[in-house]
């Protein structure tokens, strides 16, 4: 049939793409080119190198020019990857761009058969299939979104404060949530980074004021998103409210409720110090802490939890009057058009390796822990000692704990070999230890680093080349009693060898966050198959989700650095931004609709929708869809017992035609 | 509680008094041990270095025999008895050569074997199907007072650790605090003893034996405890020769059944104490009752 | 008997945001599988109408195939549910039609799991390939050879029927 009824005499041209040797190589392109010319309705059909480069869409538009072509139908990559760009073309060459399919003879095709014969007849039967597709498309226009130009983001880490910072400053609205007291994240811990050296503090506590200082910024520290309603552009977001018990207008922070809590001194394991040291449980997460107001731990305090107390805290607290025991978890709702999750990592739990020792040598530390150590706010002040405060003579570094590992995690953490050859650097120059680092390779791939690496050979830390089988405090010498012996394979020297040492420092890896599966889906993302936020596209789209409008940056989405981190996080703002400025995005025009003559009022599709574009007209006794709410799922379609809802682009007559297509070419 | 019992030949020969403190203490539990009927050698480590095949024979011949014998687990209470049978469960389920070869051999023996007869040690068998409160209840004389190093010898845990952690096995330790024992901590506890090694090449078996004893006595251990005969002998046969060559180290070795049958209240006579190289130290006097 | 060349073909209606993103995954990580299934591209695997199952077996195909996201995990919320509402209805149709189990299939695959895409569609062009070829027109020939002393048999009590009451008849 080269007619449709609807549309007159129908004009398709076919192109099928050999992307160079990826398709050409396993599909035989002008034996399908040629099958297809002899199909009713196709006018033109040929097969070229590259489609989406410019002269092969510009071949196009000069075919629909000089041929009249009504409808084009291109074969090659997927469309998830090219069906915007060959739309645009078509567009640009006079026809509506919905007159347009695309065939996937790569992915799904080229690049997962063995035999030639095979792929090339899978491809003529897909493009079978798309031209008896085309003939039924119609000329459809884009519905434009408007979008809420105000921003959430989600984290307040590296990552989220410079995505805050970069969208406030561009004059957006930003919500910045955030579920610990303080903004700051993993890196407020840090003492010096990589491979600069600057002290961590000193470059983030600027943007951290920053953030509590703009106009535009809303700060909403100890809360958490707790529902996520609606679509790109126009997003409803509940926001939990943590109560404090501390009124943030009101506090100072001048810490003298902290000195008269009942508790003498710190008896709960300081989160920010990983446990090192003790806290009340009326605290300050950090000095520099952003907000810098005091938080009160409701499982811990006594009068929360009993009712009865002293209450010293409020008596402290007289003039300001900023403790208020009454407060309670409040729930707000925000209406923002983009959403930038930011929410990072959390460290591989060591005691998952015990032949590692942790948890069972005190001596054994995780890398974090001796960051806590050196640095001059930590818990001894920025002296290195071990568990009885003597100065260790050695330091040993595993690296890859819980990293490149098949019985834990696969992936490479990309900065335990740059962060441990820091703390090594950092530990000889807090002490005359000697500092062995035992990795399996060193990986030290961004700016500086390489002559990082040669600084830590040049100031005599030595590395051992092996993977650690055991950490053991049992002596076969005498300069091995009282430490801890690494046995390891040195792989270079060939031999095993045992290295007794004072104190072990364990590189470990980064992990998703314990509750990355229940935040993905309120954001309605995906996770990828290690649990890391998943990205659309791994090169091309690193920063955006499947889901328009909302976006993930820094370690979330995979283990990485500082400088990566801030320059995922500002290309996270930019994508925000784009849409923001624009004003309104453009939706695929495959929306449901009504032929309200067939309907017959049964209200089988009512409930059916999630977006409840659906509503029943009591006048008329028909249903009636809302195009603006429909997101073109199509369920309401398929269940429809009169087929009068169709949806545009995704018709049953197309659909069927494209099965009996796809059967055609045995 | 019944399961079909492979004593294996050291239960019978050196390690005896591994079987004279087992099958009372399962007794005193009312677990049923029936010995299977005609079992034979199972070839331990030696054979399979040298045929897998026909080792994999030998030993499935045990198997059949416990199909046969009915549908009670089969419990191996040597750990290279254990190691050896489900090494060759695994290599029969795994290799189809090794299978049809096994199958051929019992077919000519009236014999068939399915691959369903579950391999337990007692370890496991005490720990997760007694339970440690019903052996809990039958203590009368809690070992209190009395510092064990739990040793289980490598066996157990490699290469499969199906009842316990591999690096870090606890059923032992449990099993000893639940009887009044204070368990040392022993990371040495999976380490090799020496094996073999012991007999044909002593210069370095030997000493991995030494390390063992020496470490229990630097932490305190009044005796070590051990579930496999093979490791009972290293650590209790040579300590005359051990101390003579690389230093001092003197502690006894006993088997945990015979620990638990002392908290049971059984007599040490009974227990077959009296076969160690190297005896085991009086108990703790009993802490005075009001 | 089956022609010798005879291969499984089988339809594949994946959503766009799971499963097909997953196919193409399978693509780009060069994961070889079989090559008998023909996807067809659809939003949600709630557009997935029983009428395209049943039009597909009808045009020739062997086996039909919906994959669409985990439950939970619909892109659109709740779309994968109705698919699995629907599916289990058509599936006991299908069962009384006398068609195989094994050659209408759903598949729940996410957007990571390219390897997942392969080892399932392997797995059903085997099972497809096993069972041979749906042979619609032999099925026809059965059905028809069944149905007709139903309706004869219908056919005599119901005019016993009528004899009996005729009035009954006209209610």
């Amino acid at each position: 049939m080269n007619t449709n009824h609807r549309n007159g005499e129908v004009r398709i041209g076919f192109y099928i793409c050999h992307c160079g040797h990826n398709i050409a190589g396993m599909v035989d392109c002008p034996a399908v080119a040629h099958y297809i010319a002899k199909l009713p309705g196709v006018v033109v059909s040929r097969d070229y190198k590259y489609m989406c480069s410019d002269p092969g869409q510009e071949l196009i538009q000069q075919d629909i020019r000089e041929h009249q072509l009504n409808r084009v139908v291109v074969a090659s990559c997927s469309p998830l990857l090219h069906e915007h760009t060959f739309r645009n073309a078509v567009a640009a060459g006079g026809l509506n761009p919905f007159y347009f399919q695309m065939v996937n003879i790569r992915e799904h095709d080229s690049w997962v058969c063995t035999d030639r014969g095979e792929a090339t007849a899978k491809a003529k039967s897909l493009s079978h299939a798309a031209v008896c597709r085309v003939r039924f498309h119609r000329a459809l226009e884009t519905t434009r979104v408007p979008i809420h130009p105000d921003v959430l983001v989600v984290g307040g880490g590296i990552a989220g404060i410079h995505a805050a910072l970069t969208l406030g400053n561009a004059g957006k609205k930003v919500y910045l949530v955030e579920r610990d007291p303080s903004i700051g994240g993993h890196m407020a811990q840090f003492d010096k980074t990589f491979p600069t050296l600057d002290c961590a503090a000193c470059i983030l506590t600027p943007k951290m004021s920053a953030v509590r200082a703009h106009e535009n910024i809303t700060l909403w520290s100890y809360s958490e998103v707790v529902k996520v309603s609606g679509y790109v552009g126009n997003y409803t977001v509940t926001v939990k409210r943590k109560p404090r018990y501390v009124n943030e207008e009101l506090c100072v922070g001048c810490l003298e409720c902290i000195q008269a809590c009942i508790y003498k001194e710190g008896k709960f394991p300081d989160e920010f110090n990983v446990g090192l040291s003790k806290r009340k449980p009326i605290y300050i997460p950090f000095p520099q802490a952003v907000p810098p107001v005091v938080v009160i731990d409701p499982e811990r305090c006594l009068q929360v939890r009993t009712g009865k107390c002293k209450k010293t805290c409020l008596e402290a607290c007289a003039d300001r009057k900023a403790i208020d025991f009454t407060q309670k978890e409040e729930l707000v709702e925000i209406k923002v058009g983009n959403i930038i999750v930011a929410t990072g990592f959390k460290l591989f739990d060591a005691k998952r390796i015990p032949q590692y020792g942790y948890g069972l040598y005190p001596n054994v530390v995780t890398a974090i822990e001796l960051e806590r150590l050196v640095n001059s706010s930590g818990p001894t002040a920025g002296e290195i000692v071990l568990r009885d405060g003597r100065p260790p003579k050695s330091v040993g570094m595993i690296l890859c704990v819980g990293s490149r590992d098949m019985k834990t995690n696969r992936w490479c953490s990309r900065t335990c070999c740059m962060h441990s050859m820091k703390l090594a650097q950092l530990v000889r120059e807090h002490t005359d230890a000697d500092v062995t680092v035992f990795y399996m390779d060193i990986r030290a791939p961004g700016k500086g680093c390489e002559e990082f690496y040669d600084k830590s050979l040049k100031e005599g830390i030595q590395f051992v080349r092996g993977r650690v089988a055991e950490v053991t405090d049992w002596a076969l010498a005498p300069e091995e009693e009282g430490k801890l012996v690494i046995r390891v394979e040195d792989t270079l020297a060939g031999f095993v060898r045992r290295i007794p040492v004072d104190m072990i420092v364990l590189a470990t890896g980064m992990e998703p966050q314990a509750d990355a599966q229940e935040v993905r889906r309120l954001f309605n993302m995906s996770c990828g198959t290690e649990g890391w936020f998943l990205e659309k596209h791994p090169k091309l789209a690193p920063v955006s989700t499947f889901t328009d409008g909302v976006f993930i940056a820094g370690c979330c989405q995979g283990p990485k650095d500082i400088p990566d981190s801030i320059a995922q996080s500002g290309a996270a703002a930019a994508e925000a931004m784009a849409l923001i400025d624009k004003g309104y995005i453009e939706q695929e025009p495959n929306t449901a609709y009504i032929v309200e003559a067939d309907c017959s009022g049964c209200k089988s599709c009512i409930p059916l929708c999630p977006y409840t574009a659906i509503s029943f007209d009591d006048a008329k006794q028909k249903a009636q869809i809302n195009e603006a709410l429909c997101k073109g799922c199509g369920t309401c379609v398929a269940a429809c017992p009169s087929a009068s809802i169709r949806q545009n682009l995704f018709e049953d007559e197309e659909i069927f035609s494209e099965i009996e297509g796809v059967l055609a070419y045995v | 509680m019944k399961y079909s019992y492979f004593p294996g030949c050291s239960l019978k020969g050196l390690g005896r008094a591994y079987e004279e403190s087992l099958l009372p203490v399962m007794q005193h539990l009312g677990v049923e041990l029936v010995e299977l009927d005609d079992w034979n050698c199972c070839g331990a480590t030696a054979y399979m270095s040298v045929d897998e095949t026909k080792a994999a024979v030998l030993a499935a011949r045990n198997l059949a025999i416990a199909e046969k014998a009915g549908p009670h687990d089969l419990m191996a209470p040597c750990s290279a008895c254990y190691l050896v049978l489900n090494k060759t469960k695994h290599n029969i389920a795994d290799f189809p050569e090794i299978n049809a070869a096994v199958q051929r051999a019992l077919g000519n023996a009236n014999l068939t074997y399915s691959g369903n007869v579950p391999v337990r040690h007692p370890l496991d068998v005490l720990v997760h199907d007694v339970g440690l409160d019903a052996i809990k209840e039958k203590v009368v004389r809690p070992l209190k007072g009395l510092k064990v190093a739990p040793y289980y010898g490598c066996q157990t845990v490699r290469p499969y650790a199906t009842f316990d952690d591999a690096w870090n096995p606890t059923t032992m330790d449990r099993l000893l605090a639940t009887v009044g024992a204070e368990v040392v901590h022993f990371p040495l506890k999976t380490k090799c003893c020496g094996g073999s090694l012991t007999g044909t090449v002593p210069e370095a078996g030997l000493r991995l034996t030494y390390i063992l004893l020496k470490e229990a006595v630097r932490r305190g251990a009044d005796v070590i405890a051990t579930a496999c005969p093979l490791c009972q002998f290293n650590l209790d046969a040579y300590q005359d020769q051990i101390n003579r060559r690389w230093g001092p180290a003197r502690i006894a070795t006993v088997y945990f059944t015979q620990l638990m049958g002392l908290a049971f209240g059984l007599s040490p006579k009974q227990l077959g104490l009296k076969r160690n190289f190297v005896p085991m130290k009086p108990l703790p006097a009993e802490p005075a009752t009001v | 008997m089956s022609d010798p060349k005879w291969q499984p073909r089988i339809v594949a209606f994946f959503c766009n945001w799971c499963t097909y993103t997953a196919a193409d995954l399978a693509g780009v990580s060069r994961l070889k599988h079989a090559s008998n299934a023909r996807v067809i591209r659809l939003m949600c695997s709630g557009r997935v109408d029983p009428q395209f199952i049943l039009d597909a077996l009808a045009k020739g195909a062997d086996g039909v195939l919906i994959g669409g996201c985990h439950l939970g995990d619909c892109h659109y919320g709740e779309g994968n549910y109705k698919t699995l509402r629907r599916f289990q209805m058509l599936q006991r149709l299908l069962r009384d039609m006398g068609i195989e189990d094994q050659r209408v299939r759903l598949e729940w695959i996410s957007a990571s799991e390219g390897e997942r895409v392969k080892t399932v569609i392997n797995d059903m062009v085997e099972q497809i390939r096993a069972l041979g070829p749906l042979n619609l027109p032999q099925r026809r020939q059965d059905w028809d050879r069944e149905m007709t002393p139903l309706a004869e048999a219908a056919g005599e009590s119901e005019s016993a029927e009528q004899r009996a009451e005729p009035e009954a008849a006209h209610a």
